[in-house]
């Protein structure tokens, strides 16, 4: 028996958490790709999330230095107020891979503010020991930061990773969740807004707990693989293969991961269903992965493991073209009853017009 | 060795009550950027101005030994907001170093995709970031005297753009509840939708390549661009005189507001858009491709065009330690000695840059910041130009009104102004702006020169839009050429980012990466003091700049400073730091009789 609803705007109920901000970190290794992308989404959009256009939901403070209106120590006084536990509940938000402060002597590689104390800027990693134990969630947003991403590749000065390695896999906020992983380079504009929109139902007691994969990353975003999502797959099954970038065909040949890498952009595209990678005509690099880049390089050669897949459906892939070039040819035809002639052949009988 | 910025500000007077004011982080920028101030209240004026980039990532490093052809994948990571650019520049040095030519329609899809870069880029900086700073909001905290005059102020284009005073203009600005704040932003939206079309996502590009794009171009993919492109020609017929109007008010009611922002005219622009015809992407033809581009390059000194010769535009680089973290490379190898052409190489030069990182203790009398210090070698004076970019548009539009080449119908470079032509929309009909070599080099022209860019932009897309269609109309379908990747080669590639001038230069050895050293429009803008103590263009700016704020120390914005360093349209992960504290007077330095504390 479903709950009786009284009709009118008393079915509004207020949010049990009335307020709520979000603190997010841009001073990661990273490029400000992911508040970029935030700024792309549509679904929803960050004016909706901030001028409170979805019912049901707290009232949402945005701290995040690519919009906000406040600029210097007028900024970073929410960051000293979370740290001391006078900014509560709030959700905390990190772009950009952590670096290693400890492998070197003095200075720093990366930092926000600067400490009155001593003059001197203040590390990222310690913004983050200082904030996530006091979070009610923490949510990486994009590759750098969920798994260090580009600048945590083979080769770097600085020592970079992902808020798990630094965190620790099995760490959880003060709420009990886990880090909520949201990778992507950058991260997907509506897949960073919807997760989002999902702690915040969690948050007014909404939705239930977010289901996360043994990555740590929503379900229902990150379940499938792109070439599961991908509208060039039908090529893949037929054997058909681009053997040039600019084909419409199958890419897998030219450097498309897409077959074993978990993301949703094929099928979701990149903004308002326009765009995305192996369906517009680029390869699927694998920029959601925690092997992300290095187990994806040199980019532009056949994967490694696609060889012997695409080869085995080569067989079956052409047999099957060519029996749906027959069946092609024939529904490409009308049936032969459409025609002006003085006569109906259509099957149907009048005994008279 | 003599310099062309005197760092005069420098010297603080003994009479000077200077007061320490620092904003760090600078926000509604893209990356960490910290300005530190002293300010001469009395005299209400900036004395001095140390700028600082707080993030090291270390792309040069490691990207050493990785697979040249994985180059624009990577570089792309550099920047969040024009990666692409960053991606587009990395193919072009990849097309020279493989000797690699696209065919020209997959240019023309390059082109179109960069030039929704611009229009979105732009356009959300511009009246979502920069904006901010001229809303009424802001200005009733600052200004509230400027506020009134606003208020029965009539902007001149109304008719336009639909705002009656120019505090409507401002309220329209307030963040997220303005209506063209939030207008400005769903366009933004559209035009990275015009980007997606042409290179797959929005920063950083899945369809591009060495050798040409991965795009498909079918009829829907040029109508779904089209249509979106007419809406964006339609909006900036608003934009435009609504822009203008907002920035001829700064100048009426704040006599003197030309000096906020001002430096020494000293602009570089590397170039955009390549013309397929002429473009074969060899450094021995690099010359005339460049004088080819739809934006022409240039080095601008005091008005004058000193090059638009991108061969003597790229041997004049220089890469100075100035006051970084960074040791110093002399002793390292030397990757190029002359270039394809026979030219020396400097050992300065990005070719043969070694990046050693050194992390240490910030010191504004020493080092303290991550950000070297690019320049341009002027070979007429024998000095070190400290150029800046003014944010882009400003420099592009120099050096491409003076060099008088640019005429594809819808733009026209005419000496000394570049027209831009819109044909009509749904609504409206067909208008001409003209943006004219204005008298300074300051802040309200570089953000206005912006507008017009924007304005350029969409012009240049309609020409590229016919030429695609051209090129898909004859069945010239190809969009990218294979090439491969030679065991041993240089290149280097010349771009305009969305801020300003973008250069990638890589080295091949054993079909390897061997060195390559990107140089953004940031480490341009935003760099120290150099090796010669000439401050750069940030520190200049903002140094000297007359503050109009109307509140005192207490409850200082700074935003006469805000609107100087955000004209240049700072972008950190490419490379800075401005230090003003929040009102709060530090500390104060001499003559402390005047008793602040």
């Amino acid at each position: 028996m479903p709950e009786q609803i009284p009709y009118g705007r008393s079915t509004q109920r207020p949010s049990p958490v009335p307020e709520i901000h979000i603190v997010w970190m841009t001073s990661g290794l990273g490029c400000d790709g992911d508040s970029v992308s935030i700024t792309a989404a549509m679904q929803p959009s960050i004016e909706d999330v901030v001028l409170g256009a979805i019912p049901g939901l707290p009232k949402v403070y945005v701290h995040n230095p690519v919009i906000a209106y406040e600029v210097g120590d007028d900024f970073l006084k929410h960051w000293y107020l979370a740290a001391e536990g006078k900014l509560d509940p709030f959700v905390l938000v990190v772009e950009g891979s952590i670096p290693n402060e400890k492998i070197k002597r003095e200075g720093y590689w990366a930092a926000l503010g600067t400490d009155p104390a001593t003059g001197q800027p203040i590390p990222t990693a310690t913004w983050i020991d200082r904030l996530a134990p006091r979070a009610l969630a923490v949510v990486g947003a994009g590759t750098c930061a969920t798994n260090g991403g580009i600048h945590a590749m083979a080769g770097n000065p600085t020592g970079c990773m992902g808020l798990q390695d630094y965190l620790g896999q099995t760490w959880k906020s003060k709420a009990g969740l886990p880090i909520v992983n949201v990778p992507g380079c950058p991260v997907q504009p509506d897949n960073f807004m919807e997760t989002l929109l999902y702690l915040l139902y969690q948050v007014a007691g909404l939705a239930p707990m977010i289901p996360l994969d043994d990555q740590n990353r929503p379900k229902w975003l990150f379940g499938r693989t792109v070439h599961e999502g991908c509208d060039r797959a039908g090529y893949y099954e037929q054997g058909d293969f681009a053997e040039e970038y600019g084909s419409p065909k199958c890419i897998v040949k030219l450097g498309c991961w897409g077959p074993v890498v978990n993301c949703n952009v094929p099928k979701r595209g990149w903004m308002a269903g326009i765009g995305g990678c192996p369906n517009v005509g680029g390869i699927c690099i694998g920029c959601t992965m925690p092997g992300f880049p290095d187990k994806f390089m040199p980019f532009m050669d056949e994967p490694p493991g696609a060889r012997l897949s695409s080869n085995a459906v080569g067989v079956y892939g052409r047999a099957v073209t060519a029996l749906r070039s027959i069946t092609n040819h024939t529904v490409n035809k009308e049936p032969k009853w459409r025609h002006p002639r003085r006569e109906l052949t259509t099957g149907y009988s009048p005994v008279s017009y | 060795m003599s310099t062309t910025t005197a760092p005069a500000a420098e010297i603080t007077r003994k009479s000077r009550n200077l007061v320490e004011m620092n904003w760090d982080p600078i926000t509604r920028i893209v990356g960490s950027l910290g300005i530190f101030t002293k300010i001469d209240f009395e005299n209400r004026e900036v004395a001095e101005c140390h700028s600082t980039s707080s993030i090291f990532r270390g792309y040069s490093i490691f990207m050493k030994g990785k697979d040249p052809r994985d180059a624009h994948f990577i570089t792309s990571r550099i920047c969040g907001i024009c990666g692409d650019n960053h991606a587009t520049c990395a193919t072009y040095a990849q097309n020279m170093a493989f000797g690699v030519r696209p065919p020209a329609l997959g240019e023309w899809i390059v082109n179109l995709g960069e030039a929704a870069e611009y229009m979105f880029d732009h356009n959300i900086f511009q009246d979502n970031l920069v904006g901010v700073d001229f809303c009424e909001q802001m200005v009733k905290e600052t200004n509230p005297g400027v506020l009134a005059k606003a208020e029965t102020t009539q902007a001149e284009h109304a008719d336009l753009h639909g705002f009656k005073t120019i505090a409507d203009i401002m309220r329209a600005l307030n963040p997220f509840t303005g209506s063209f704040y939030r207008e400005a932003l769903q366009m933004s939206r559209m035009t990275r939708e015009m980007f997606c079309l042409m290179e797959g996502r929005h920063v950083h590009p899945s369809t591009l390549y060495p050798g040409g794009v991965g795009t498909v171009p079918t009829v829907q993919l040029f109508t779904d661009y089209l249509v979106r492109l007419m809406k964006y020609v339609e909006f900036m017929k608003k934009v435009v005189p609504l822009h203008d109007d907002l920035f001829d008010f700064f100048y009426t009611a704040l006599p003197g507001y030309e000096k906020v922002g001002q430096r020494r005219i000293l602009l570089g622009c590397w170039g955009s858009f390549n013309n397929p015809a002429v473009c074969d992407y060899t450094y021995k033809k690099m010359s005339d491709w460049g004088r080819a581009m739809y934006v022409t390059p240039g080095v601008v000194v005091d008005g004058e065009l000193v090059t638009n010769d991108l061969v003597d535009i790229n041997l004049n680089i220089r890469i100075l330690l100035g006051s970084s973290y960074y040791d110093d490379w002399q002793n390292a190898e030397t990757f190029v000695r002359t270039d394809p052409l026979g030219n020396p190489v400097d050992k300065r030069h990005p070719w043969n840059q070694t990046t050693i990182p050194r992390p240490q203790k910030r010191d504004f009398k020493g080092n303290y910041t991550w950000v070297m210090s690019p320049r341009w070698y002027d070979k007429r004076t024998g000095h070190y130009l400290a150029l800046d970019t003014g944010g882009g548009p400003i420099a592009r539009f120099w050096a491409t009104a003076l060099a008088g080449i640019v005429d594809i119908g819808y733009i026209k470079a005419t000496g000394s102004s570049v027209k831009i032509y819109l044909p009509k929309t749904a609504t409206l009909p067909e208008v001409e702006f003209e943006w004219k070599i204005p008298k300074w080099s300051n802040a309200i022209e570089r953000d206005r020169a912006r507008t017009y860019f924007q304005a350029y932009s969409a012009a240049a897309a309609l020409y590229f839009m016919e030429q695609a269609m051209k090129e898909l109309h004859a069945g010239r379908t190809a969009t990218w050429t294979d090439f491969t990747v030679p065991d041993e080669a240089i290149g280097c590639g010349f771009h305009e980012a969305v801020r300003g001038v973008l250069s990638h230069h890589v080295v091949i050895r054993e079909g390897k990466i061997a060195n390559y050293h990107p140089y953004p429009p940031t480490p341009w803008n935003a760099n120290p003091r150099d090796s010669y103590g000439t401050p750069g263009p940030y520190e200049d700016a903002v140094q000297n700049t007359p503050i109009f704020e109307e509140n005192g120390p207490e409850n200082f914005k700074g935003i006469d400073i805000m609107r100087a360093v955000r004209s240049f349209d700072p972008c950190l992960p490419c490379g800075v730091h401005m230090y003003l504290g929040n009102g709060k007077v530090l500390d104060t330095v001499h003559s402390p009789m005047f008793g602040l504390h």
